[in-house]
């Protein structure tokens, strides 16, 4: 029994079937990388994840509990972090207030109106944001404004700020899309670090064959709404038909 | 200090001695002179900086943090003078139970018309909040004039019950609005050599009362709750999937918002016992958004400082008229002077919207922070001046005041 569990999932947009009959299962604590063509519908079945899309018919277990009708910010409280494809960061905040917005949502819940206390007070949020920018590698950086970051650095901050939170599933979607080479493999670098460190479990969309495979213990291809096949990244490389369905080669 | 920070603790010093000494600071000009006409320190107009200070503050709590621009703001200030009056009414004419009542009653408005017009953002928000305020307004005007007054408003009479203060004068007026006995129309006129200074009560509780809701919007400003609004304002996506229901913030915000204005209106019946549907429309609206812009939204101070500028102009450029204007340049030749009258007509007197019209657009291109972004500006000119002497002095004073 995986962390999380996709049995049947479907999703039609109009005369367009996004995703038919998806099955998958995430094992607890590795990393699983959904990969396929463009249009295979790998972000329609994250959207499915984190309650942006409901699907037509099918279930997501997360933990053994359905996240399927539940807003956003309530399947985050239950242990599920995203990353976008272009970092979504608090821009007109500071690094450090970035980073410690998701140690209050992760302390205090979903909604607490806290107006009468000041933030300096907050010494346990202060420390626990602290650790993580000095995990992140961006101490320096705390009081700049997060959108004159890097592309780089903004990417840093958004994992930083989902790991704030001590998530059990983390879900990247195309985590370096559109960086430069040396922003990738600082990034492969930290997913690297971040799996071998922590307890978590890594569910990472990826077009980028080099990061996928230095990175997945399993991989699923989809193609065309489907799981066309799920093994290890060596049997991966040389399967014929993902050779076809990916690269568009026949064998 | 307070649980606030040095530099917003001393923020707060500095206006409340500015606040408390404004009846010198506004009367700059002796009486006989020609520039009296610019004193801005007479009771009326110094109570109206402050109550739209405090409405402009409140506006701020939600558009300067969260980026939601209400365009129905004056309705909240419009259903505070009606509840301060239905006390002065029923109850007595101590201004307390009035502003308790008014912030209450427009609370409760605020969470109703909240609640509905958050379910959309940006300018379907706007609208939505507009059509309510408009709404509200045509309603006070005929359906609810019971309780409204109708075209008249709502005032005051000789056979309101007033159950718990005094029903008429000994000498069979109306009572005025008291605080604990303190007449809020009561002055005190000082006369210094050629100068008149007047101190009133109105303006002094007025002032009290902004001071105390400034602080607890700095609180506010500073606290986790203000954090999450700004951090709605950037990103509400993030918000919610970082695990944050963004909703009840809003709401929670709107509501600080909106009894700030009530508390605006019910201290405007307070210095004035009667209120009127107009104080709804949505030209109302408007004037709170025009001030906290021009002031700086998002800033502290800059609420105050815009509502005290487009008050100032209101009163006192619209004032002047051509017969002064002829005055002021009597030393000029004829044609010249009857030229030079000509081309700044236009601007003063009715006309005023027009100077306050370009200013505002002049700020708005130049200084997208408001007022304040202008004053920072100075004082960062001033300060790079004063470092670059310190500097060939000695290096280290330049670490030192960076």
């Amino acid at each position: 029994m995986g962390i999380l569990e996709v049995k049947n999932v479907r999703k039609r947009f109009g005369g367009l079937q996004a995703l038919s009959n998806v099955n998958l299962s995430v094992t607890e604590n590795s990393v699983h990388a959904i990969i396929g063509p463009n249009g295979a519908g790998k972000s329609t079945l994250l959207n499915c994840f984190v309650g942006k899309l409901i699907p037509d018919s099918g279930s997501v277990m997360f933990d053994g509990q359905s996240v399927l009708g539940r807003a956003p910010h309530e399947i985050n409280q239950m242990g599920i972090s995203r990353v976008f494809q272009t970092p979504e960061i608090f821009g007109d905040l500071s690094v450090m207030e970035n980073m410690m917005i998701p140690c209050f949502a992760k302390r205090d819940g979903a909604f607490e109106f806290n107006a009468v206390s000041a933030i300096s007070s907050q010494k346990d949020i202060i420390e626990q944001a602290e650790q993580v920018l000095e995990d992140m590698n961006m101490v320096n950086k705390r009081h700049m404004h997060a959108s004159a970051l890097s592309r780089g650095d903004k990417r840093r901050l958004e994992i930083g700020m989902c790991l704030s939170q001590e998530p059990r599933l983390l879900l990247l979607d195309e985590p370096t899309a559109g960086m430069a080479r040396a922003d990738t493999n600082n990034t492969i670098d930290l997913l690297k670090e971040i799996r071998d460190k922590r307890n978590i479990t890594i569910a990472i969309i990826e077009h980028d064959m080099h990061v996928v495979f230095s990175l997945a213990e399993r991989i699923t291809v989809l193609a065309q709404g489907a799981p066309l096949v799920e093994d290890t990244p060596e049997n991966i490389k040389g399967h014929p038909k993902v050779r076809e369905a990916y690269l568009g080669e026949t064998v | 200090m307070f649980g606030l920070n040095q530099k917003d603790g001393q923020l707060i010093l500095i206006i409340a001695i500015l606040v408390f000494l404004a009846p010198f600071l506004l009367n700059p000009f002796p009486v006989e002179s020609e520039l009296a006409q610019f004193n801005a320190g007479y009771p009326d107009l110094m109570q109206r900086f402050i109550i739209f200070g405090i409405f402009a503050i409140g506006f701020n709590i939600l558009f300067g943090l969260t980026g939601y621009l209400s365009f129905g703001h004056a309705a909240f200030l419009g259903v505070g003078s009606y509840s301060a009056v239905w006390m002065f009414k029923l109850l007595s004419m101590n201004i307390i139970p009035a502003v308790i009542l008014a912030v209450l009653v427009s609370g409760v408005f605020a969470l109703v018309i909240g609640y509905i017009s958050l379910r959309r953002s940006g300018i379907y928000f706007s609208i939505l909040t507009l059509a309510f305020a408009q709404m509200s307004f045509a309603l006070a005007y005929s359906v609810l004039t019971p309780i409204t007054g109708g075209e008249t408003g709502l005032q005051l009479a000789l056979d309101d019950p007033r159950i718990l203060g005094q029903q008429i004068t000994e000498q069979g007026n109306i009572p005025v609005p008291s605080l604990f006995g303190l007449e809020m129309r009561d002055s005190m006129d000082v006369v210094i050599g050629p100068w008149l200074f007047t101190f009133n009560v109105g303006y002094y509780v007025c002032a009290i009362i902004m001071m105390i809701s400034f602080y607890i919007a700095v609180r506010i400003f500073r606290s986790p709750f203000g954090m999450m609004l700004r951090a709605i304002k950037s990103n509400q996506q993030r918000v919610n999937y970082t695990g944050l229901y963004s909703r009840p913030y809003m709401l929670a915000a709107f509501v600080v918002s909106g009894m700030y204005a009530g508390l605006a209106g019910g201290l405007m019946a307070a210095m004035d016992p009667l209120a009127g549907a107009e104080r709804m429309f949505w030209t109302a609206s408007g004037e709170v958004v025009l001030m906290t812009i021009l002031g700086g939204a998002g800033t502290l101070i800059g609420p105050v400082l815009g509502a005290g500028m487009i008050k100032y102009m209101e009163n006192i450029i619209s004032k002047i008229n051509e017969t002064i204007l002829h005055e002021w340049f009597r030393w000029m030749p004829d044609g010249i002077e009857d030229l030079v009258v000509t081309l700044i007509y236009p601007f003063i007197g009715k006309g005023w919207h027009l100077t306050l019209g370009i200013i505002f657009m002049v700020v708005v291109i130049f200084l997208p922070g408001g007022l304040v972004e202008g004053g920072q500006r100075i004082m960062r000119l001033f300060r790079r001046r004063s470092k670059s002497r310190n500097t060939t002095n000695s290096s280290d004073t330049f670490d030192s005041a960076s």
